[in-house]
């Protein structure tokens, strides 16, 4: 999934400084399973915007909504009915959605309530990492199933760089090395040959470097 | 000869090699150059050019190589993987060829996070790998990567590095295996303190004929402190320094710890000299480069062959 964080309040804060009337806009996607911008989350920061703006002697009538999903037009829909009375949409959508809500609602500023940071996993409660770049085209059949594009702090194809000590990156001790993962990997897979063969260098234009991605299937478009 | 630099020179004559050192400096002073460059001219065969070691920002390697060629030194220009794509490295091959440099050592190059531009993006298109497979393409078949033909082949004597002490250790060697069949014509090592680790990694070098396929040169800095054995041990990455070196530099003292430092340095380089596929060695003598001199010629490696 698409792993978020709030932005920090005083942050927020700035953002809707101009504005008295706003929509607080969560998604019940993914960014509700990371905790960063679910219903709760609505619920949490909208409190907490009140207050400060109370403090600051400044009204703030907030709409606390959470959308099934802020990717999807139908989704979206809904918010119409009362949008124009808003000035502003602050969504704690990741930033598909805030960008999809910007699109749709062409009258009032959208405004982001998360950083989006990557796509990753629940490693344990309360724990998200990076497992996946979306870099459009997929050699985990070559690396033990461990991608060293996102696992590897310089995303080598045939790593581990001379930096790699007792399993951990020399950029920060709590970070494994990507390429230690995989070495060890393909040995208890008994694969080690795959580890001799120089990976070539990669076709970039399947990621962002080809420029904005889209994907069509004409035997689903209506 | 693929290049004809002094260093495939001595290199394939047989003659054992000595390579060194040069950080450019942090700005555009030449005369940092020349003095480093004095100091090292004559003691060695090719001097290296960091490419912004550490991730901190100084004078180009290109433009360094350039400047030692023309005080008749023979320079080594390091090209890091972070900091340019496939399009900026291939031109500046040609740019560096056309300079007058005839050796390159291809790196992934250290982590941004180290240096003094930590908020920057890095761009690693290309590993240090790959950029061998890359100056061999335009040295050997005239083209540059997607096939295209180019007006004139830099032709590179190519090098890359080779950390025996970094994890997991048995891979190593396939590290290095592969840098061989990516094109690789010399490979500098890591700093060695660890002799008896050195001579294992070595082993199984020569267990898989790479020892007979390029020139591997052995990495040895002179310790400075017993602080310094210690940072190198504790927080340099992929770094091993026995405790016997660092007991060693400790009962020499405070004033005798430079002398100590010259000492271990001349004895491990007489004892790599002893080792099997062992060609030459690479002097990294970090901001001390009027220790050069002294080493090398302790060593018995002085006067530098003509050839």
């Amino acid at each position: 999934m698409i792993i978020a964080e709030g932005k920090p309040i005083k942050e927020i804060l700035a953002m809707i400084d101009d504005y008295d009337k706003i929509i607080v806009a969560g998604c019940k996607g993914c960014v509700t399973v990371c905790s960063a911008g679910g219903q709760k989350e609505v619920e949490i920061l909208s409190s907490a915007l009140r207050l400060a703006r109370k403090a600051q002697g400044k009204a703030l009538d907030i709409k606390e909504v959470t959308l099934e999903r802020q990717c999807d037009t139908e989704y979206l829909e809904p918010m119409r009915e009362y949008a124009d009375q808003y000035q502003a949409i602050l969504s704690l959508a990741c930033g598909a959605g805030i960008q999809f809500v910007a699109e749709k609602f062409r009258k009032q500023p959208v405004l982001p309530g998360v950083n989006t940071q990557f796509i990753g996993v629940t490693e344990e409660q309360g724990v998200w990492t990076e497992r996946c770049q979306s870099c459009g085209n997929c050699l985990l059949h070559q690396t033990g199933g461990i991608c060293p594009v996102t696992r590897c702090s310089k995303s080598l194809f045939n790593g581990p760089c001379g930096g790699s000590k007792a399993g951990k990156c020399e950029i920060d001790p709590q970070i494994d090395c990507g390429w230690q993962l995989i070495y060890e990997r393909l040995k208890e897979l008994g694969l080690l040959a795959k580890l001799e063969v120089v990976l070539p260098i990669k076709d970039w234009s399947t990621s962002r470097d080809g420029g904005p991605r889209k994907r069509i299937r004409e035997d689903l478009k209506i | 000869m693929k290049a004809g630099s002094n260093l495939e020179k001595i290199l394939t004559s047989g003659k054992f090699a000595v390579t060194g050192e040069l950080g450019p400096p942090k700005g555009a002073d030449v005369s940092v150059i020349e003095r480093k460059a004095n100091l090292l001219k004559g003691n060695v065969d090719a001097v290296n050019v960091t490419d912004n070691q550490t991730a901190i920002v100084r004078m180009s390697s290109i433009a360094v190589g350039a400047i030692l060629q023309r005080m008749g030194i023979e320079a080594t220009m390091q090209m890091v993987c972070r900091d340019r794509n496939r399009i900026a490295m291939q031109s500046d091959i040609f740019g560096a060829y056309a300079l007058g440099l005839r050796n390159i050592l291809c790196l992934s190059g250290d982590h941004q996070k180290f240096g003094n531009q930590p908020t920057a993006k890095n761009v690693f298109d290309l590993d240090s790998i790959q950029l061998i497979q890359t100056v061999k393409l335009m040295r050997d078949e005239h083209k540059v990567l997607g096939g295209d033909e180019i007006e004139g082949a830099p032709a590179m004597f190519i090098g890359a590095a080779e950390n025996p002490f970094a994890d997991p250790f048995e891979y190593r060697v396939i590290r290095l295996a592969k840098k061989v069949a990516a094109g690789v014509d010399f490979i500098q090592t890591q700093c060695i303190y660890d002799m008896a680790k050195f001579e294992r990694f070595m082993q199984m070098a020569r267990d898989r004929g790479l020892h007979e396929k390029i020139h591997i040169l052995a990495g040895v800095t002179p310790l400075k402190s017993v602080g310094m054995a210690r940072y190198m041990k504790e927080k340099v990455a992929g770094m091993d320094v026995p405790e016997e070196i660092i007991a060693r530099m400790k009962s020499a003292g405070k004033e005798k710890a430079r002398e100590e430092g010259l000492n271990i340095c001349v004895e491990q380089i007489q004892r790599l000299r002893q080792i099997e596929g062992v060609h030459g060695i690479h002097l990294m003598a970090i901001e001390w480069e009027d220790a050069v001199h002294g080493i090398v010629e302790r060593a018995g490696l002085l006067p530098r062959p003509q050839v």
